[in-house]
Parts: structure tokens; C-alpha cells; sequence
């Protein structure tokens, strides 16, 4: 064996240990990362946590002139128009998947599906100025006055109804959102329905199922896992949503029931208040804010992935 | 070396199912023993390889034929939960010794796959990185060791107009060509074919087969295959294993005309598959 | 007779759902083709060269946006050239080293978290890192924290384009006696090559729209300057300011603004789509 020599060999011994160790230096980095935001989220919003104590969580004061802060209308604002958008988003983006995976002829897969992933590409700031200057507008014209007069006196759920038609506030909030998350949610689903094999779907359009029997009742519950990964996944997109919300949300402070009152939400808080804090009570509590929109986010993003896991795992299973 | 030209013969543990005496044997294989984690893949195995011939591994599914073949360049090494135990002698050093340079060892073992594997480069660059990985090579002696390479392994007039196209544009038959010649650019002395042909079209594999009859001259051969008849076709020595342990090593002729063993006429014969 | 009214209903109920879901599919689409509208037809009225050539004017006054299109440049560019190396590395890890490794499945684990974190959390953290030891706000805090966000995009197609080579590639470049960073450089690497660059694309695509980490971060500079220590123009935050605002000519420019950063982002998109598809097909 001519050219190789002993000290060429010792090179690439060494080189094959830098190179492990730089990328594996470089994974590290992930789980470096997610340390340290979560101790200077800590740090830093621990003043807040401590001078109010559990008050923050459930009073809601929000005076930065008397120095009062609370979490309670933020908190209820995020999971508000989370909800909201949810509502909105699940069944449409179910629908989007079945008629991309089971309807649309074979040339228009594509171009819907890409269309629809689009939307995601979109940046929030666009959401939001299309929120604020169009829709808002012919909402308020348009839509509200209507809603508002034919529902707003029905028992119960007529209050939720209600509200100045602005067009702005909780409800167009939720809907924006619920257009950014459609997306992800149909691309999740379609990723799932897709991967059923194809046998079971024979065997019920064999014993004569019509194609929505055969969704609803085998692909469905087959995929249901990764159906509810994929729905957590777009929470998880929605709760931490910001510039889009703060265009329509109104940013208000007061708590209300009705669904067209403005209200905030921590991220449209975050967004709308930071650069203007006084004083670092008030920073922190902003800062204790954004601690807890961290950790809600966190928790439902681990239960989508661990939710994709198993899926993941039952199809390596399988093969 | 050996002086004595007399062969010495193999020491019986296993009932002796080494029936053809080697010659300073290429390979020596003495008590090979293999793991997949647990699962005691291989069992004892004693064996020589002749040099400059073509030795088959022959047997069902299962039988351990790839498991053995890939103990030889230690492929296996790769795989954390893949172990051998026992000696592998190459030109009498035992390659499983700790502290083997893989690298060298991979130099002189040359290994060409079931599926063929070219490069994501040009046809070219595909037979010269293997050859640089050991040598500073010019321009010019590269552009003739590519030649050469390609015209031994029978590609040569197909490819020589492509040298710098993907080696991926290549067909089936040849892409698994490509692979030959990428191994034999590095100069080795073993070459370890594992199921070459069983992905290519019938004339392909012909190819592939007068290929292996004119590079056993240069290099000893060991070939797996799951086709009898091409056992038959190409190699001089046939090893038939089954589920883990060598039954009967012999010439091929004797092998498949007059087995000694019983489990080997009825694996030849088709009584199991 | 019962049986056929039974029949009737399910394909009556099949025909409502399948009409739903293409109502659903429309739905989806409209909101999409009203947003392009809106952007297209209020963007392009204040488009022109001055956009390009003249910085943010004061409110009343005509001007442009060279310094938040120039600014945004530089930004995005910083988030890329440190997200994407760590990004690519970190990624290489999982693929080659990290198959049944518990550490690797962690590091996946908080990395498909931080692709989806809320972006303004995000830039608190670098706010609480880089901008209130320091003092003020710069723009390379602003670049960290794209990079931050661009970090898991990036590992993530890296991991995943890297897994696709199929291992007896990587088997026949070590039985030719590679050592194990040149079969991972020159062989892995050079075969997903493509895919990871559609990765950069696609995270570039993304951090150039991201609004809010920059309001914490590199804040916004009304005039021209490419220092990087000190706040910094960028087109996101402008169109933020100014589509606040209560002055006309602002607003236009916000949506001007709007037009050339979706226009951007839309065009990597498609072609990093584009760039995928062309090297799937040819294998």
C-alpha cells in the first residue's frame, strides 16, 4: 500500500475526535439554550413574583401609575382567543385535509396544499395590518351590527355577543388566529391521513362505506393521536402569536365576558408595553408575563410532540 | 511464510467440515464467533481462504454468509451492538486484534455492496476519492489510475465519454461496475463482494461474473450469493453455511457434485430453500 | 323502503360533509387571496424608486426606507451566518452520533419546543442577556436573536436530510477506508446538500418577518447607519411604528414596506420548495 503513513492515520484519528466533539458541542447548544432562557425569564421576573405572590395570578390590577401589576385579564385573554381560533381552525383545517387527501383530483393536491402553507409563510405583522385596516373595519360595518342585534339577546351565550362594533377586540383576535393556524394544524392531519394504510381504507369502502363514513370512522380514530399532536401543535402557535394580536386586540385591561370587547393578551402586552416600562417592577411583572406564556407554550408543545411521537412510533412499528 | 509446501491440516472442531486443504491461506478464520447484541449470530467458525481465488458463501436465509464476510474488512464496526470474538488472519496477522488501523485494513480489503452505492459526485470523483484518501496523487497519474480502474472493472468504454457526469446517471449494471472500479483504484488484495449481481438484470449480472473470472489473476475473492448456480458459475471454493455454522467448505466442484455432507446435498439438491 | 331512505341519508350526509370540507378548502383560501389583495393594492400604490434610495422621513414629509431595507439586510444576515453553522453542526450530531442515544432524543425534543416557542419570548431573553447589561439597545443583539430562532429550523432539516442518505453509502466509503468526518463531510453531507439548503432558505424566509423579537432588541433607528452596536433600522419594526401611527404618509409607507417584505419572504419560500422538489425528483 503505497502514499499512507503512520502520522496521516494519527491525523484523522484526531480529526474524527474534533469533529465529533465540535457537533456534538453545537447539539449541546439546544439544551444550553432553553437553560438559559428559562433562568434570566426566572431571574428576571422574580421581583414581580415576589412582591405580589399569588395575586398575580388571580387580582386584575393593572397600574403601572400605582405600581400594581397582575397576570389574570392577560392569561384570560391569551387562552380566550387560543380557544377561539381553535374552534375556528379544527374543523376548517379538518375539512382542508379531507378534501386535499381524499377529494381533490390528483393535479390539485399540490397547489392547495402549498397554497394553504402559504398562509403560514405570511408574517404576523401582515395578519395584523390587514386585521387592523380591512377586516375591522367591514366587520364593524358590516358583520357586528347584525351579530350583535340577532344573538346578543339570546339566553346564556347572548352576552358573549356583545360589545362597541369597532371591529377590533377578542373575537376578530381569535379569528386572525385561527387563519395562522389552520396551516399547521391541516398540515399535520394531511401528513397523518396519509399514512393509513391504505387496506383498512379498502376494506370499509369495500363493505360499501360512502368516503366520509370511511373518515369519519376509520381514518379518524386511526390517526386520532396525531389529530390531537397536530391541534396542540397549533395552540401551541396560537398562545404565543404576538404582532397580529396586538393590531386587533384593542389592548385593554378589563376583563369582560363579551367576545367584541378589546382585551389583551401577554404577548400583545409584551409587545405593547415593553419599550415604554418604568421602573423594574413594572418590567419584571411584564418579564413574569412572558415567564408564564413561556411555560404554558412549553407544556402544550411537549404533550403535540410526545403525541407525534407515538405516532412516529407505531408507524416504525409497523413497518 | 511457510517453507514447508505441505499443507498442514486444520485443526477438527467441528467434525471437519473443511474437506479442501489450503495452502497459506489468504484469510485464516479460527473460532470466529459473532454477535448481533445478544444473538449469537455465528458459531465457531474455522476457515481459510485460498489466495487469488474466488471463494462463495452459499446458504438460506439467515445462515450468517453476509455476517462472516463482513467480519473480514470488521464493516461491523460500525454498529456498536455488533461484536466478534476469535481470530481473523490476514497474511497471518489477526485483524481483530484491538488496535488494527481500520483505515489500512479497509485498504487492503476492499468491499463492493448488494446495492450499488455511487457517490453523490461525478464518475471520476467517485474512483478518485477513495484513491486519495491514501495518496497524494497529480492530475495526470489520477486521470491514468481512473483509466485503469474503470477498464478493469469493464466500464471503461461505456463511461469514458461521462467521466464527469453524476455517477447516479449510470445504470444499474453499471453503477454496480463503478463500484467494483472505486474499490480497486485503492490496490487491494481482498475484494468482498456481497450479493453483487442480485440487484442487476440478467445481463448485467453476466457482466459482473466475467468481471470477478478475470480479477481473481490479481485479487483473492470472496463472494456471498444467494444464487446457487452463480456459486457454481464463478468461484473455486464454495463455503455452504446454515443458521450460523460452516457446514462444509470444499472445492466447488466436489461441493455441489459429491457433497460429504447430508445438509448440504439437500440444500443443493432444493429439498429447503 | 326503509332501507332505502337509510341509504339515502348516509349519501345525503356524505355529499353535506364533502361539500363542507371543499367550503373549508375555500374558506382557507379566500382568507389567503384577501390578505395578497390587500397587501398587493395598498402596498403598490406607494411603491417607487425613492423607496429604495431614501431613508424613514419624519412624519408629513415624503421619503423612503433604504435604511430599514438595508438594516433588515444586516440583521438577517447575522441571524444566518450564526444560526446556520451551529444549526448544521448541531444537526450533524443527531444524524450520525446520536441514533439511539438518550441525549440526542432530549436535544430533538427541546429542539421541535424551540422551533415553535413564541418568538417574543425570545427576544425578553436576549433583552434580559445582551440588552439591559449593556445598556441600550443594538443591532447585534437583534441579530442574535434571529439567530436563535433560525438555529432549530436549520438543525432540523440538516437532521432529517442527513438520515435520508441511506446507510450503505455511508458502509462503502467506510469499507474504502474513510475516516469517519470525511464519509459525514464528503458523502453525507454532499448527498443532502440540497435539503439542507432549503433549510437556510426556509429559516431565512422566516426570521427576515419576525417583528417581535426585534421591538426588545434592535428596537428601530429612523436614520441611516450600519452600526451594529447601536439601534438599528429594519423594515418589520417600521412597519409596526408606522402603521400605528396616526399619519398618512407613515401608513403608506407601512404598507409599502409590507408589499417588499412579503414579496421577499414569498419568493425563498417558493423556492426553496422549488429547490426540493428538483433534487427529489432527480435520485
Amino acid at each position: 500500500m503505497s502514499g499512507s503513513t503512520h502520522t496521516t492515520r494519527w491525523r484523522d484519528s484526531l480529526a474524527d475526535l474534533l469533529f465529533r466533539g465540535l457537533t456534538q458541542l453545537a447539539a449541546l447548544t439546544v439544551l444550553a439554550l432553553i437553560l438559559a432562557i428559562m433562568a434570566v425569564l426566572i431571574d428576571k421576573a422574580w421581583p414581580a413574583f415576589h412582591t405580589f405572590g399569588l395575586k398575580f395570578f388571580t387580582s386584575t390590577d393593572w397600574d403601572p401609575v400605582t405600581n400594581k401589576f397582575s397576570a389574570l385579564t392577560s392569561i384570560y385573554g391569551t387562552l380566550i382567543t387560543s380557544l377561539i381560533a381553535l374552534i375556528i381552525a379544527v374543523p376548517v383545517s379538518f375539512g382542508i385535509a379531507l378534501f386535499v387527501t381524499e377529494l381533490a383530483p390528483q393535479w390539485l393536491r399540490r397547489p392547495v396544499s402549498t397554497a394553504v402553507e402559504l398562509l403560514a409563510a405570511i408574517p404576523s405583522i401582515i395578519y395584523g395590518m390587514w386585521g387592523l385596516f380591512v377586516f375591522a373595519p367591514l366587520f364593524a360595518d358590516k358583520a357586528q351590527p347584525w351579530i350583535s342585534s340577532h344573538l346578543g339577546h339570546w339566553p346564556i351565550i347572548g352576552g358573549l355577543f356583545q360589545g362597541p362594533p369597532i371591529g377590533i377586540g377578542v373575537f376578530t383576535a381569535g379569528l386572525i388566529l385561527a387563519i395562522m393556524v389552520i396551516p399547521f394544524i391541516t398540515s399535520v392531519m394531511r401528513d397523518v391521513f396519509d399514512v393509513v394504510p391504505i387496506v383498512l381504507k379498502e376494506s370499509a369502502y369495500g363493505i360499501g362505506c360512502t368516503t366520509w363514513e370511511v373518515m369519519w370512522n376509520v381514518v379518524l380514530p386511526y390517526t386520532r393521536i396525531g389529530v390531537v399532536g397536530g391541534i396542540m401543535l397549533g395552540l401551541g402557535r396560537a398562545l404565543g402569536e404576538t404582532m397580529a394580536v396586538t393590531f386587533v386586540i384593542g389592548n385593554s385591561h378589563d376583563i369582560s365576558l363579551a367576545l367584541f370587547m378589546p382585551g389583551n393578551t401577554i404577548s400583545s402586552t409584551l409587545a405593547n408595553e415593553f419599550s415604554e416600562a418604568v421602573g423594574p417592577l413594572y418590567t419584571s411583572s411584564l418579564i413574569a408575563l412572558g415567564l408564564i406564556l413561556f411555560f404554558v407554550t412549553f407544556v402544550v408543545l411537549a404533550i403535540a410532540k410526545l403525541l407525534l411521537l407515538r405516532v412516529e412510533a407505531r408507524e416504525g412499528a409497523k413497518t | 511464510m511457510n517453507a514447508n509446501p505441505i499443507a498442514t491440516p486444520v485443526p477438527n472442531r467441528n467434525a471437519g467440515p473443511m474437506t479442501a486443504q489450503i495452502d497459506n491461506p489468504k484469510i485464516l478464520i479460527r473460532d470466529l464467533n459473532f454477535y448481533y447484541g445478544k444473538f449469537h449470530a455465528l458459531h465457531s467458525i474455522n476457515m481459510q481462504i485460498p489466495e487469488k481465488q474466488v471463494t462463495a458463501y452459499i446458504g438460506p436465509s439467515g445462515c450468517g454468509k453476509s455476517t462472516l464476510l463482513r467480519t473480514l474488512n470488521r464493516i461491523y464496526g460500525l454498529y456498536p451492538e455488533q461484536r466478534a470474538e476469535g481470530e481473523v488472519r490476514l497474511d497471518g496477522a489477526n485483524i481483530l486484534a484491538p488496535g488494527q488501523d481500520l483505515n489500512l485494513l479497509r485498504a487492503k480489503v476492499g468491499m463492493v455492496f448488494q446495492k450499488p452505492t455511487p457517490f453523490p459526485m461525478s464518475v471520476y470523483e467517485n474512483i478518485a476519492f477513495g484513491v486519495r484518501l491514501y495518496e497524494r496523487v497529480p492530475r495526470v497519474q489520477m486521470d491514468e489510475r481512473v483509466e485503469w480502474a474503470l477498464r478493469k472493472a469493464a466500464l471503461w468504454e461505456e463511461v469514458k465519454d461521462k467521466l464527469h457526469q453524476g455517477g447516479t446517471r449510470l445504470s444499474g449494471g453499471q453503477q454496480q461496475r463503478l463500484c467494483i472500479a472505486r474499490a480497486i483504484a485503492v490496490k487491494p488484495e481482498v475484494l468482498l463482494l456481497d450479493e453483487p449481481a442480485s440487484a442487476l438484470d440478467p445481463i448485467s449480472t453476466l457482466k459482473v461474473e466475467e468481471l470477478i473470472a478475470e480479477l481473481k489473476t490479481d485479487y483473492t475473492i470472496v463472494i456471498v450469493t444467494h444464487n446457487m448456480q452463480q456459486a457454481a458459475r464463478v468461484s473455486d471454493y464454495t463455503a455452504f453455511m446454515y443458521l450460523g455454522d460452516l457446514i462444509e467448505f470444499a472445492d466447488t466442484s466436489t461441493l455441489f457434485t459429491n457433497p460429504a455432507k447430508k445438509q448440504t446435498e439437500d440444500y443443493i439438491t432444493g429439498r429447503y430453500g | 323502503m326503509a332501507q332505502n331512505k337509510r341509504y339515502l341519508f348516509r349519501r345525503g350526509v356524505n355529499l353535506f360533509n364533502l361539500g363542507m370540507s371543499m367550503v373549508a378548502t375555500v374558506f382557507g383560501l379566500f382568507w389567503l387571496a384577501w390578505l395578497l389583495w390587500t397587501l398587493v393594492s395598498h402596498g403598490v400604490r406607494a411603491l417607487n424608486l425613492n423607496l429604495f434610495l431614501q431613508d424613514t422621513p419624519p412624519p408629513g414629509a415624503p421619503g423612503g426606507m433604504a435604511n430599514a431595507i438595508i438594516g433588515s439586510l444586516m440583521l438577517t444576515a447575522v441571524g444566518v451566518l450564526i444560526g446556520t453553522p451551529v444549526g448544521i453542526l448541531a444537526g450533524t450530531w443527531l444524524a450520525e452520533y446520536g441514533r439511539a442515544n438518550r441525549l440526542a432524543s432530549l436535544i430533538r425534543f427541546i429542539n421541535d419546543i424551540l422551533l415553535s416557542a413564541p418568538s417574543i419570548v425570545i427576544g425578553v431573553f436576549v433583552y434580559g442577556v445582551l440588552v439591559a447589561p449593556l445598556g441600550h439597545f443594538s443591532g447585534w443583539s437583534g441579530g442574535v436573536s434571529l439567530a436563535i430562532i433560525m438555529l432549530p429550523v436549520v438543525l432540523r432539516t440538516t437532521e432529517d436530510m442527513m438520515r435520508l442518505v441511506p446507510d450503505q453509502m455511508r458502509e462503502a466509503a467506510a469499507a474504502l477506508g474513510a475516516p469517519r468526518w470525511k464519509v459525514t463531510v464528503f458523502i453525507v453531507q454532499r448527498a443532502s446538500i440540497a435539503g439542507m439548503l432549503t433549510g437556510v432558505i426556509l429559516g431565512t424566509a422566516r426570521i427576515s418577518g419576525e417583528t417581535a423579537p426585534l421591538l426588545f432588541t434592535a428596537l428601530n433607528n429612523q436614520f441611516h447607519s450600519t452600526d451594529m452596536s447601536q439601534p438599528m433600522a429594519n423594515l418589520p419594526v417600521m412597519i409596526f411604528q408606522f402603521a400605528m401611527s396616526p399619519y398618512e404618509g407613515w401608513q403608506q409607507l407601512a404598507w409599502a414596506g409590507a408589499l417588499i417584505i412579503t414579496a421577499a419572504i414569498l419568493i425563498l419560500s417558493i423556492s426553496a420548495r422549488l429547490l426540493l422538489r428538483a433534487n427529489t425528483f432527480e435520485k
